[in-house]
């Protein structure tokens, strides 16, 4: 019975989690979307660390626009399937590898100067926290305690019940 | 099967969070860009297109280079001529940091239709390395002992003169009378005399005569004007401008070249009309901190300040000119000053005026420089509404009292510490209101200038400009006009600081307003102290 409840007090905690970084990733994305200007090249033009020459790559112009629209697409997907609970899982992968570039391109290193950061950061930083938390998600879906993928659970149960 | 009430919330109540959150980005994403096109339409600023001129054709332009060193060099290069010298120190440095992409923006160049056919050179080391790295099978390039020998060749369509500065006028005066065209580095004369002679050789030959100051082709100095001719900043009151320099080779202590000697070096050619001193290398190496080659922070670095300034605004020449300063910074027997402060009066100009008619009128520009402290103050155009910083990027930012913008700052349209435009040539459109990353990107110079993909350097354009217009006729964008107001306005700076007094100028007359017993031109060249200078350096 103790097990029950703490069970369902870490359900709700991390639906909790899934829902507020769904939002994070979806109003990034859809801030993007709606602002025809906004493009990644001054994040990836001043990218750092031992991958800056591959982010300098992605900034040329044969290939910015595609690395933009790829971008607010996966935002915009791994927002959309973490509210809803639905292919989260999917959505958590896509979320940790958004966020590995995020992290890669401006890693919170000792030796690399830190841009735009609003706070003070030693190699652990938000993006990374990010990431991890969508490892969690991947690893705890809670897409059937709560979100579309409740009702394909409610449905095997029917079945089943009705075996 | 059945859905309860309870079965719909659990599946379906992510559903209006999605909702909220769309609908709340896509809000507030559109409000702000209504407001930014707003701000932006009435502001109406035209961004200035990269520069295109017409093709040039036919046989290449058989250039000549008189002056082969630091900056001789760079004007080749900007033709596509780099020595191989240069090529190895870039490769070496490339070794050492991946990053520098000089080599690469020098291969992306756009090939002109030159051939380096001759150089003129005093000192045999830098003439045999033009030789050396230019030459090829079919044109072998060419060393004339004088400047006057390759002007007179015939072989010769054009010169590039980047020799010291009391140089500057009796070559390109040789090379127009001969219908020869010129490129001169700044300033374009040593003494106001060369100044008005250089003129009437300009306007009385038919060759192409363009000065060196390259930032003419920046994209961000043709769209300021566009701001500044709509009336955004209002009546400009202050120009305030700036060298921030801290380093040996800012204070132009140059290299000396192990291979200098009486032997090498052709001494009393590089002399001309200077006084006569015995060899000396510190000279010739470094004669940008003697009034007898150079002209000092006023001729040297101000020069580039104040035609930029005159490009975006077209103010001319100033009324008056009241400079100070000193040496303080690098006392090792110089004679130019490296701290100097130089006010110019502007007492008729103005920008426009959102006030009452002759409220506002009249501006000072001040250039203030220093060689020992690097720290980088702007540029910066002071006007009753707007406050604008010039540079590679533009930022302008309203004026708290302004008039023209009172109603959209009361509003909260508009808000005194946020930029309401925001210029960088590289991004695919203008930026008002902009993100603190942004003006972050775009002051820490991130933002490349391109032109169709390719990072350009402004000197290849300018000297693409004076090719084209040798081909197909036109104007130049700094001629004998804009070169004239440069040498004039710096002369009077420099003489204000020799002075100490105030320099005039009769814009009717076109002449300085003489002051008695005074001969400026001699004032300019005289050297005091010179004797003395010339032992410390002997010693030091």
């Amino acid at each position: 019975m103790t097990d029950t409840i703490d069970n369902r007090k870490v359900s709700i905690s991390i639906t909790l989690l899934r829902i507020l970084v769904g939002w994070h990733f979806l109003y990034e994305g859809i801030i993007k979307m709606y602002n025809p200007e906004w493009t990644s090249f001054g994040y990836l033009a001043s990218a750092q660390g031992p991958l800056k020459p591959i982010f300098t790559a992605l900034t040329d112009a044969s290939i910015i626009g595609w690395v933009d629209t790829l971008n607010i697409t996966a935002l915009i997907v791994v927002g959309i399937t973490l509210i809803l609970g639905f292919f989260e899982r999917k959505g958590a992968l896509v979320g940790i590898g958004l966020l590995t570039l995020y992290y890669l391109a401006h890693p919170a290193l000792p030796w690399v100067t830190q841009l735009n950061t609003e706070g003070s950061y030693w190699i652990v930083n938000k993006n990374l926290i990010e990431l991890v938390v969508c490892i969690l998600l991947y690893n705890y879906p809670t897409g059937h305690f709560f979100g579309l993928s409740y009702f394909k659970q409610t449905k095997t149960t029917d079945q089943n019940l009705a075996r | 099967m059945k859905w309860t009430r309870r079965d719909l919330l659990k599946g379906l109540g992510g559903l209006p969070i999605l909702g909220a959150v769309w609908w709340a980005g896509a809000g507030s994403t559109v409000h702000n860009r209504r407001e930014r096109n707003e701000i932006l339409e009435q502001l109406n600023i035209r961004p200035s297109l990269p520069p295109t001129v017409p093709e040039i054709g036919g046989e290449a332009v058989r250039v000549g280079i008189i002056g082969f060193g630091i900056r001789g060099e760079q004007l080749c290069r900007a033709l596509g001529y780099a020595t191989e010298e240069w090529k190895e120190e870039t490769r070496l440095e490339k070794e050492e940091d991946p990053n520098n992409t000089a080599m690469e923006d020098f291969m992306k160049q756009d090939k002109l239709n030159v051939k380096i056919v001759g150089v003129c050179d005093v000192f045999d080391v830098r003439a045999e390395r033009a030789i050396n790295s230019f030459s090829t099978p079919e044109n072998k390039v060419k060393r004339y002992t004088t400047y006057k020998e390759m002007i007179h060749s015939g072989d010769v369509d054009a010169v590039v003169i980047a020799t010291p500065d009391h140089w500057h006028a009796p070559m390109s005066i040789e090379a127009l009378n001969n219908n020869v065209h010129v490129y001169v580095e700044k300033p374009m004369t040593h003494t106001v005399e060369e100044t008005y002679a250089l003129r009437e050789a300009a306007n009385q030959s038919k060759a192409v005569f363009q000065v060196g100051h390259q930032h003419r082709q920046t994209l961000s100095f043709s769209t300021a004007r566009d701001i500044v001719e709509k009336g955004t900043l209002g009546h400009v009151s202050l120009i305030q401008t700036n060298t921030n320099r801290n380093d040996d080779n800012g204070a132009w202590n140059y290299d000396i070249h192990e291979k200098a000697s009486p032997q090498t070096i052709d001494w009393d050619q590089f002399l001309g009309n200077a006084p006569k001193v015995p060899f000396n290398k510190n000279h010739f190496f470094r004669w940008r901190k003697w009034w007898a080659y150079g002209s000092g922070l006023s001729g040297d670095l101000l020069t580039h300040d104040y035609d930029r300034l005159n490009c975006v605004l077209n103010m001319g020449i100033p009324a008056s000119v009241s400079a100070s300063g000193g040496i303080y910074t690098h006392n090792d027997g110089r004679n130019v000053p490296d701290v100097i402060q130089v006010n110019m009066e502007f007492p008729n100009y103005s920008t426009g005026s959102s006030q009452v008619k002759g409220k506002e009128k009249g501006m000072t520009f001040c250039y203030s420089a220093t060689l020992g402290n690097g720290f980088n103050r702007p540029t910066i155009l002071m006007g009753h509404d707007a406050t604008m910083e010039l540079g590679n990027n533009l930022t302008i930012w309203p004026d708290s009292a302004s008039t023209r913008y009172a109603e959209m700052l009361e509003n909260e349209k508009m808000k005194p510490h946020i930029p309401i435009y925001q210029y960088n040539p590289a991004a695919n459109v203008p930026d008002a209101i902009s993100s603190a990353t942004s003006q972050y990107f775009a002051d820490k110079g991130l933002m490349w200038t391109y032109i169709d993909g390719v990072r350009v350097d402004s000197t290849f354009l300018h000297m693409r400009e004076w090719l084209s217009i040798i081909k197909n006729g036109g104007q130049v964008s700094c001629g004998i006009k804009e070169g004239f107001e440069e040498a004039i306005s710096a002369h009077m700076a420099g003489l204000s600081w020799k002075l100490g007094r105030k320099i005039e100028w009769d814009a009717e007359a076109e002449k300085l307003v003489p002051m008695e017993g005074i001969d400026f031109d001699q004032v300019l060249l005289a050297n005091e102290n010179w004797e003395m200078q010339n032992e410390i350096i002997s010693t030091g």
